[in-house]
């Protein structure tokens, strides 16, 4: 009975595997060929290339910085203002919803949202101004203030990129009975101790899916960067960008395109192995 | 001293009230069971005790003190969950040594005091195991160690055997009432099996829609039922409740003449055990006409009306009556409740 019908399972994910292998397996080994020949033959000139480009070590470190210190800020927010929110009888969907609202924002607009509060003429400038703090207008996303770039990069994608984290977690404490947490409470266990041996290791499955998904988003962090500091502070997705529309040089877009690949799939591999979720050990 | 005084306690969620001013008693190392259909607040008040549910009004106290605003961990209590809340990360080695690690203690006495409790409930064979490999009667019995392994002055169990098979849930009741008696806990145990109720409590609190119905030994509870609620809800068969006419301050049962209290009216509510009667010979007892006869090995149980309303009695195995006889009851004077038939409520006790 059960061995006659084994087939059904992948009759029925048929049609998302076709959709996949057409419009992601496809593309991706175009891609992969793309970045590893060279006039139809195998080579290593594009990778060669990149790697020799002055900007290459830069974007490098630069993305590396920036998804190293911005995923674990908003993870923390994150934990933050998901506990809140759990805790918060009425009024908890609308929390819910205005946290979110950065979400909704494209990553492009999020950037010119806050390109208008920090340039030269700016919000921020005008309310230091109208303090007393400074005496004329400062530069905040020059190439000349290398640091304060970095941070207004860094504070507009925790801005833009904290309330999918938030979101995950929260669905995460959802699926936590509050049996626990009391339980813990009665034995004895005060706020921190409930938090990091109850809750923290009860949410191990959304932790691990926020962190992913964040991280391979931080890899991919192009839009913001482009809007706040355009090539001042270069990353790998604005390289492969201008090595195709800049340099029309498919070849080594599409090398970075691969490296970046790379990257994220050791991001997620790493993660895996470090936060492993034994579904012996949940609720 | 860790009496409890549970002092006219409210509560209410939103507009309904889950508890209508409870008042409650438990002396220092006293067993009391909350018996209670389900949904009348028993877990509720648990959890008002414990600190985990706020009271809308009412004070309790712990120990002479009251607690109300105390968070639980202040409370020096431990629980056992309905739903047991055994961690499913921790190993059931480390669920058991919870509380003590919460208190610091050295490892020698959590190790000893977690194979104690172990060893009590019979999980010891499980304790390098992850909860969720366990069955429901095994991880209840891992709530039970973990809340007994920290030598409690009060202890609040909700249900804790209710998972467990006959057999198992006999000798746990036991050993566990010997182990919080000996180590004089006051315990509060809620359940819905009123044989456990019976057997293990020093008193019970017979509870119904948020209210305490009746408090007290089992035996009173069992012959004296406050209400016709609790008559009806303690006991297997239930009690029977028989509307009879009264004249002149008595009740004729047969031959026989029964002095009702002074408040009846001209119709009053016989209480009556199913066992409390003895077979009499038709004309001289309480007419009978069983319906349906089933001998039960120990004894025999009889279905039909007195009155004309419906009955159950058990006589001894030994008599001989079948289905569809008429026959003769002889009651037991001193074992009948005499019950208003408009509030329900049972008149005290009249002097036979
Ligand atoms: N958080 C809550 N919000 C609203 N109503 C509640 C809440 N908790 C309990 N109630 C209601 O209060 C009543 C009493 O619930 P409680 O859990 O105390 O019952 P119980 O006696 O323990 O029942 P059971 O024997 O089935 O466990 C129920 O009618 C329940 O629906
Ligand atoms: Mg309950």
């Amino acid at each position: 009975m059960t061995n006659n019908r084994s087939w059904i399972p992948y009759l029925l994910i048929l049609p998302s595997v076709a959709f996949l292998g057409l419009l992601f397996v496809v593309p991706l080994v175009q891609t992969i060929w793309l970045a590893m020949s060279d006039n139809g033959m195998p080579s290593l000139a594009n990778a060669e290339r990149m790697v020799n480009d002055i900007n290459f070590a830069r974007s490098v470190r630069n993305t590396f910085l920036l998804t190293i210190v911005v995923v674990p800020v908003q993870l923390c927010i994150a934990l933050v203002m998901g506990t809140l929110v759990a805790k918060v009888g009425r009024g908890r969907e609308t929390i819910l919803w205005i946290w979110t609202i950065p979400l909704g924002i494209s990553d492009l607009a999020a950037g010119l949202v806050w390109l208008s509060i920090l340039q030269n003429t700016g919000y921020f400038n005008s309310a230091l101004f109208g303090l007393g703090i400074i005496e004329r207008q400062a530069s905040w996303l020059s190439y000349q203030t290398p640091v304060a770039l970095f941070l207004a990069i860094a504070i507009a994608e925790i801005w833009r990129g904290t309330a999918i984290v938030m979101v995950i977690i929260v669905a995460g404490l959802n699926q936590v009975p509050k049996e626990f947490r009391e339980a813990a409470e009665i034995f004895g266990a005060g706020p921190w101790t409930r938090f990091w041996r109850i809750t923290l290791p009860l949410i191990r499955p959304a932790l691990q899916s926020a962190l992913i998904l964040r991280t391979v988003l931080a890899f991919e962090v192009f839009a913001v960067v482009y809007a706040l500091g355009g090539r001042n502070f270069p990353v790998l997705v604005g390289e492969a960008y201008y090595w195709q529309n800049q340099n029309q040089n498919y070849g080594v877009a599409a090398a970075y395109a691969v490296l970046i690949m790379i990257i994220s799939l050791a991001a997620t591999l790493v993660y895996l192995k470090a936060i492993k979720v034994d579904p012996e050990r949940l609720p | 001293m860790a009496n409890i005084v549970i002092d006219r306690i409210r509560k209410s969620f939103g507009s309904f009230e889950a508890l209508k001013e409870v008042s409650l008693t438990i002396n220092d190392g006293e067993f009391v069971s909350l018996l209670g259909p389900s949904g009348c607040g028993k877990t509720t008040l648990l959890r008002i005790i414990a600190g985990l549910e706020t009271a809308t009004s009412g004070d309790v106290r712990i120990g002479e003190k009251s607690v109300i605003g105390l968070p639980p961990k202040d409370r020096g209590l431990a629980m056992v969950f309905q739903n047991y809340a055994v961690f499913p990360h921790m190993t059931v080695y480390e669920n058991v040594a919870f509380g003590l690690r919460m208190q610091k203690a050295e490892d020698r006495r959590v190790k000893a005091q977690v194979e104690k409790a172990a060893g009590l409930l019979h999980i010891e064979q499980y304790l390098d195991r992850y909860p969720n490999k366990l069955s429901g009667g095994q991880r209840q019995r891992v709530a039970v160690a973990r809340a007994l392994a920290v030598e409690p002055k009060v202890l609040l169990m909700d249900e804790p055997l209710s998972n467990l098979d006959a057999l198992l849930r006999l000798e746990m009741r036991t050993e566990l009432k010997t182990v919080l008696q000996s180590a004089g806990t006051t315990t509060i145990y809620v359940t819905h099996d009123q044989t456990e109720a019976m057997g293990l409590s020093d008193r019970i609190a017979v509870m119904h829609g948020g209210v305490v119905e009746q408090v007290g030994s089992p035996v009173d509870v069992y012959n004296h039922p406050a209400t016709r609620f609790v008559g009806g809800f303690i006991g297997n068969p239930p009690m029977n409740f028989i509307k009879v006419p009264v004249a002149n301050g008595q009740v004729m049962a047969g031959a026989d003449q029964l002095a009702v209290p002074r408040e009846a009216g001209n119709e009053i509510v016989l209480g009556l055990r199913g066992e409390a009667v003895e077979l009499a010979p038709p004309q001289q007892g309480l007419e009978m006409k069983v319906r349906v006869a089933e001998p039960m090995g120990s004894h025999l149980l009889l279905t039909g009306s007195i009155h004309d309303q419906p009955v159950r009695v058990i006589l001894p195995a030994s008599e001989t009556v079948k289905s569809g006889d008429t026959i003769g009851l002889k009651l037991d004077r001193n074992r009948i409740t005499w019950l208003s038939p408009e509030s329900g409520k049972s008149f005290p006790a009249v002097a036979a």
